[in-house]
């Protein structure tokens, strides 16, 4: 069974303003990018997914429940959603207090929520904030707690929505291990960004979403040779793969270890011109 | 002339221990387009809000040494009189939002009101700034029911809308899509050749080569570096400071490219491209 399965997913907001038209997917274990211009609904989708919206036509079912048939309480076990705005998300005025609420709120024991939160605060490299207010801290601190929070609720399904913003090269670092040890972990990772070279670095598979429908699905290394079609989606290829394009080297290469082989054997193959 | 010009300002916020600005001197002149970077708790925001008035006068706190803005000494001016100068677009649209608009057309309107714009320059100077920032079909909406990077473009276009002589940009592209965020370089950089003086705090390493002529390099408060972006760019303890150098300034290394002229690592893809291509081993 698919943890997540989308069978003909319709959403608006506004009658006579589609919003997502007709969308079927499954999910599986690899850890999945979503990109897509401004608009394109991503938000929306995981929403959705989360049950915090309803389908006006279609199923969105989670571990085998229909999120129609379900409360946001009762999915809450399954999937966590970090939000694109931690301000949305954050309410407490003591850090572990906020990082502790989701997963009490869940059922676990005071004993194992202190454990997960402490945990999932260490991860992100807060752990000397319990007793701050998240209020007091910076934007890329309130996105780490925000961060720090879902994860700690340990659901099997966990959605980042924008997880870099205002993240500097560590911050970046952080949250792509974080990624990578809950995927390896058995978790679904879902994550909306805008950050091509950090989609690069990071997933399996990218989905390209473009005005309320699936645009490109495949391995992150497929999507990403479509420059054209990224084109059309307001979106651009990862700098690495733009400069292989340019350079006419073959392979799309993702990354700058890669890049620099690649060259580089293609160097050795020259052949030597007396 | 000199638009910016800061003399060994020093800040901290009540309540803490740190100096969050500590001897911070520079020089900016009109029309240059300023790029910021420092790792996350750097000290840019603060430098940005130093820069309209925001500290000291909304935040107080401790303060010394100067910062000048188009000849106004800003710890003795105030705010209303510094915004008809600076303009700044926040670094989280939401806090940004004054909340009491309904429509994303009168939330803009908002702001030039405050200016005392007469009405008839308000309608033409708000349809250009949405229709710049590509939200001109959303001007009957509420500001709350946009995507966030659709809010973080209403929220530069309301800056812009208020044609300030000085534009701080604190990370306004985070949440816009890649196409979204190259075009709000081009039209900041269009506006930089038209004179307007910018200051532009970014992560994204690769737009502020391309799109700086000088780059200040914050960390712990303290001005290690204001130089172009090739040579801070080529600094050699750039790690140490939180900061990675932009992906074609990566590759070219890791395959030992110089551009031969100043021999420092090419930091565009125009650049990078020209080097990588004629390259054997
Ligand atoms: N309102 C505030 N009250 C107290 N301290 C603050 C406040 N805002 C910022 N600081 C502190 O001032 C220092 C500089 O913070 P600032 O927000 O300017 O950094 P930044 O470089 O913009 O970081 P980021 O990349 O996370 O946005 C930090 O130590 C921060 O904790
Ligand atoms: N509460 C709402 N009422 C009406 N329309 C809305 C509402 N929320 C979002 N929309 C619209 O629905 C569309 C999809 O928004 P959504 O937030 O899902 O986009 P997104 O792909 O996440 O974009 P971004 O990359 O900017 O975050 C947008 O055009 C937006 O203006
Ligand atoms: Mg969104
Ligand atoms: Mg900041």
């Amino acid at each position: 069974m698919n943890k997540i399965e989308i069978r003909n997913l319709v959403f608006h907001y506004t009658a006579g303003e589609p919003i997502l038209n007709d969308i079927s997917l499954a999910f599986d274990a690899r850890s999945t990018a979503i990109i897509g211009q401004n608009g394109a609904g991503k938000t929306t989708f995981v929403k959705l997914l989360k049950g915090l919206l309803k389908p006006v036509g279609g199923d969105v079912v989670i571990n085998g429940i229909n999120t129609s048939d379900a409360t946001v309480a009762a999915l809450a076990r399954h999937i966590g959603l970090v939000f694109q705005n931690p301000n949305d998300q954050i309410f407490k005025n003591k850090v572990l207090d906020e990082v502790m609420f989701g997963p009490l709120n869940i059922g676990q024991s005071q004993d194992e929520a202190r454990e997960r939160a402490d945990a999932a605060l260490a991860m992100v490299g807060l752990a000397g904030r319990i007793n701050d207010n998240p209020y007091d801290l910076s934007l890329s601190e309130r996105k780490l707690i925000s961060i720090a929070s879902i994860v700690a609720m340990n659901t099997e399904i966990i959605i980042f929505d924008e997880p870099t913003i205002a993240q500097d090269f560590s911050g970046k670092e952080h949250i792509k291990a974080i990624i990578r040890d809950l995927v390896a972990q058995g978790k679904l990772v879902l994550t909306i960004i805008h950050d091509m070279d950090f989609v690069a670095e990071t997933f399996e598979r990218t989905l390209v979403f473009a005005q309320g429908r699936v645009l490109l699905d495949g391995s992150t290394r497929e999507v990403f040779a479509e420059e054209e079609v990224l084109r059309q989606a307001h979106l651009e290829p990862p700098h690495v793969t733009q400069l292989a394009h340019r350079t006419g080297l073959p392979g799309t290469p993702l990354t700058v270890e890669e890049f620099v082989r690649e060259k580089r054997a293609q160097g050795a193959m020259r052949p030597v011109t007396p | 002339m000199k638009k910016i010009v800061v003399e060994g300002l020093k800040y901290r916020y009540p309540l803490t221990a740190e100096l969050a600005l500590n001897d911070v001197s520079f020089e900016i002149e009109k029309g240059e387009f300023i790029g910021i970077i420092g790792r996350n708790l750097a000290g840019k925001s603060t430098l940005c809000q130093a820069l309209m008035g925001l500290v000291p006068h909304f935040y107080k706190g401790a303060y010394g040494g100067s910062v000048t803005v188009d000849g106004l000494n800003v710890a003795q001016t105030e705010i209303c009189e510094l915004a008809r100068k600076v303009g700044l677009v926040f670094q989280n649209p939401f806090t940004q939002v004054s909340g009491s608009k309904m429509t994303v057309y009168e939330e803009l309107a908002f702001g030039l009101e405050n200016l005392g714009v007469p009405r008839a320059e308000m309608m033409p100077r708000i349809e250009s700034a949405m229709a710049l920032l590509g939200i001109e079909r959303f001007g009957k909406r509420n500001p709350f029911d946009l995507s966030g990077g659709q809010m973080q473009r209403m929220a530069i276009a309301s800056v812009i809308a208020m044609a300030p002589d000085i534009i701080v940009l604190d990370e306004p592209t985070s949440q816009l899509d890649p196409q979204g965020s190259e075009e709000v370089f081009q039209a900041i950089q269009a506006l930089s050749r038209q004179g307007m003086t910018v200051i532009m705090v970014e992560h994204k390493m690769e737009k502020i080569a391309r799109y700086s002529d000088r780059v200040m390099l914050l960390d712990h408060g303290r001005l290690v570096d204001f130089d172009t972006p090739e040579r801070v760019f080529s600094r050699d303890d750039l790690a140490q400071y939180g900061i990675a150098a932009p992906i074609f300034a990566r590759i070219c290394q890791g395959l030992g490219i110089r551009t031969p002229q100043t021999g420092l690592y090419p930091m565009t893809l125009d650049d990078a491209y020209d080097q990588v291509v004629n390259w054997h081993e």
